[in-house]
């Protein structure tokens, strides 16, 4: 399993365009991706849930990362969202 | 005459009878279904011609409206493939043994309730999106034609809401505005209705269906709807919308073409800017990149200093969103007539000749690398220019350069990727036109800043108005000090620009390029009327 957190200094937070394209990124890998914001989680592979996160700017995510290819996961979304967030 | 106001989406004047748009009723049945599969069936054709449907408006708003606003059903396509929301269908279908019909609505209203009570304005507005697909499936699941509405003359829309893909779909020539009830300027039809120039009132509470094939005006600018406007009204706001768009009709005439002269000289025109805000204007005017990105609004908003961070995230945004435009950054420049409280700075009886600008960076060190380094770190998302304001010496610019490469150093220790950037030196005070050789060895560029610089040349307060009489905005010492500095500069291979309002001047635009000048940055609105003019230059005729 790898986990890593996350800032988001977007001033839109995770919306609309740019969580589609997280969902894209995610889905390219077999591992399990989980969010979680606080007490509540959601699936990074399914839109209308992270969006339902209401991730805004300020904001520190945790990234749970878990399957067979964790370690490559792991490091793709989190460059992604360094890069789009 | 009727008069009622909503929120208004687009500074935008349309006149024109109404009619109003009334949505057909989807009467849903909640009877019990025998044949399940068949059902399942029903919604997956439905749903497969919703996603082709949406991405068939995401190509007809990409041609009308551009990406960003094309984005709208590329995410509308992503929700109908959403696993969540596609199970939740399939367990009513399935469980509840009801038509596709009641399933889809009633999935879509529970995915857009739990959007409309999130607390983020933002957030809330995308239950429209919801309602859109939802509605896109029940169309096709009813045999529904939701078009054939609008009437066959043009007019102004009156409606309850309306959703992002009717939007798109509406027939333009057939749309010269719309009102609705409801619906929020957060709203993705807002921002399809703003990027297709469409004049429209949204949360319009007193809309009306007696309104319907009644004359009626939007005024955009005012955000209200007078119905059976009075003569007067309708001659004045008719002016006002002519004027409107005769600027539309310079745009469409000039958009993409170059600032050159008839006798093939060329200069570039760029926009003023004063925050993230103003990127809009740049692009609509089309302006080569820009010649002043004022940085005061980061000090100005915020109620004490801003981190390094803040700062990084608004230039980053600018230059990302213009990139590979040239975006030219003037470092902070408070002082004199803007001033803030916790710079804590102390009063004073001139402060136009006082502490302010570079001689502020120069002396609160850490102040000013905290810009500087937000302005690297940003250099690497587009193509930057940092330009130092207040410059009287040279030992001013190579000190401001040293802090610059203070932290430049700094960065490249912590692995923070830096891009290219030219380094400029403001021209807006005497001393600086006469040392302008010294100066160009040491930097890029020039941008001569005409307010201060008359100001200081003439000793004339730009605040006091008793002094209107004795100013001359045309000053021959302003004007050959301009000539001086372009010849300064080009002695040493270093451009040189103007921000200031003069340059903006067409009267004078043809004097600017036959002394030189590189470049020109005005307001955003003042970059096409200049390229009208430059372009019917002829610098190879006679003065």
């Amino acid at each position: 399993m790898k986990q890593f957190d996350f800032t988001v200094t977007d001033e839109q937070g995770i919306h609309a365009r740019p969580a589609g394209l997280l969902i894209k990124e995610a889905k390219n890998f077999a591992s399990g991706i989980t969010v979680f914001k606080g007490d509540k989680s959601a699936d990074m592979k399914k839109l209308l849930a992270l969006m339902g996160l209401g991730i805004k700017k300020g904001e520190t995510i945790t990234v749970r990362v878990e399957g067979e290819d964790e370690e490559q996961a792991a490091a793709a979304i989190e460059k992604f969202l360094k890069e789009t967030f | 005459m009727q008069v009622a106001t909503g929120k208004s989406i687009l500074n935008g004047i349309a006149i024109g009878k109404i009619k109003v748009y009334r949505a057909p009723e989807t009467v849903i049945s909640d009877r019990q279904i025998d044949d399940v599969e068949a059902e399942m069936a029903r919604f997956e054709e439905a749903r497969q011609k919703a996603i082709a449907q949406q991405n068939a408006l995401y190509e007809k708003a990409l041609a009308e409206a551009g990406e960003e606003t094309a984005a709208v059903f590329e995410v509308h396509g992503m929700m109908l493939d959403d696993d969540d929301l596609v199970d939740a269908i399939r367990e009513i279908i399935a469980k509840q043994r009801r038509t596709a019909e009641y399933a889809v609505r009633t999935a879509c209203d529970n995915q857009a309730k739990i959007f409309a009570e999130m607390d983020d304005p933002y957030m809330q507005a995308r239950s429209a999106d919801i309602d859109d697909i939802g509605q896109s499936m029940l169309d096709f699941l009813t045999g529904a034609d939701p078009n054939s509405l609008q009437g066959t003359e043009p007019s102004i829309l009156v409606a309850k809401d309306l959703a992002p893909s009717e939007t798109v779909r509406l027939d333009k020539s057939l749309l010269l505005g719309f009102v609705t009830r409801e619906g929020s300027t957060n709203s993705h039809t807002a921002i399809l209705a703003r990027s297709m120039n469409i004049p429209a009132l949204v949360q319009c509470g007193d809309v009306s269906a007696d309104w319907d094939g009644k004359m009626a005006i939007i005024d955009g600018y005012n955000s209200c709807i007078y119905v059976d406007p009075t003569d007067d009204l309708f001659r004045s706001l008719k002016k006002k919308q002519e004027e409107d768009q005769a600027g539309v009709a310079l745009l469409q005439e000039l958009k993409g073409k170059d600032n050159t002269t008839i006798d093939g000289r060329t200069v570039k025109v760029y926009a003023n800017i004063g925050g993230p805000s103003d990127i809009g204007a740049v692009q609509q005017n089309d302006a080569g990149g820009v010649g002043l990105f004022r940085t005061e609004f980061v000090y100005l908003n915020s109620r004490q200093e801003p981190g390094e961070e803040e700062q990084f995230e608004a230039y980053r945004h600018v230059l990302e969103s213009l990139a590979p435009k040239q975006v030219i950054i003037r470092t902070c420049d408070i002082g004199a007539d803007k001033t803030i409280d916790y710079m804590k700075l102390d009063h004073e009886d001139n402060p136009a000749l006082g502490y302010r600008a570079i001689r502020i960076c120069l002396t609160r060190k850490e102040f000013f690398k905290k810009q500087l380094r937000a302005l690297l770190r940003a250099s690497a998302y587009g193509n930057m220019g940092i330009m130092f304001p207040m410059i009287i010496s040279v030992r001013e610019l190579r000190e401001a350069k040293e802090i610059l490469a203070e932290c430049r150093a700094e960065l490249e220790a912590e692995g923070v990727k830096i891009g290219q950037y030219e380094i400029g030196t403001m021209i807006e005070t005497p001393a600086a036109v006469l040392i302008a050789d010294d100066l160009a060895k040491e930097c890029d560029f020039f941008s001569i800043g005409t307010n201060d610089l008359t100001q200081y040349t003439c000793a004339i307060d730009r605040q006091n108005a008793k002094l209107e009489p004795f100013s001359d905005t045309h000053h021959p010492a302003v004007l050959r000090e301009i000539q001086m500095t372009v010849e300064a500069g080009h002695r040493h291979g270093t451009w040189v620009g103007i921000c200031g309002e003069l340059g903006a001047d067409t009267t004078l635009t043809e004097t600017f390029l036959r002394m030189g000048v590189d470049e020109l940055s005005v307001n955003p609105k003042s970059v096409l009327p200049l390229r009208k003019t430059i372009r019917g230059l002829n610098l190879s005729q006679n003065e």
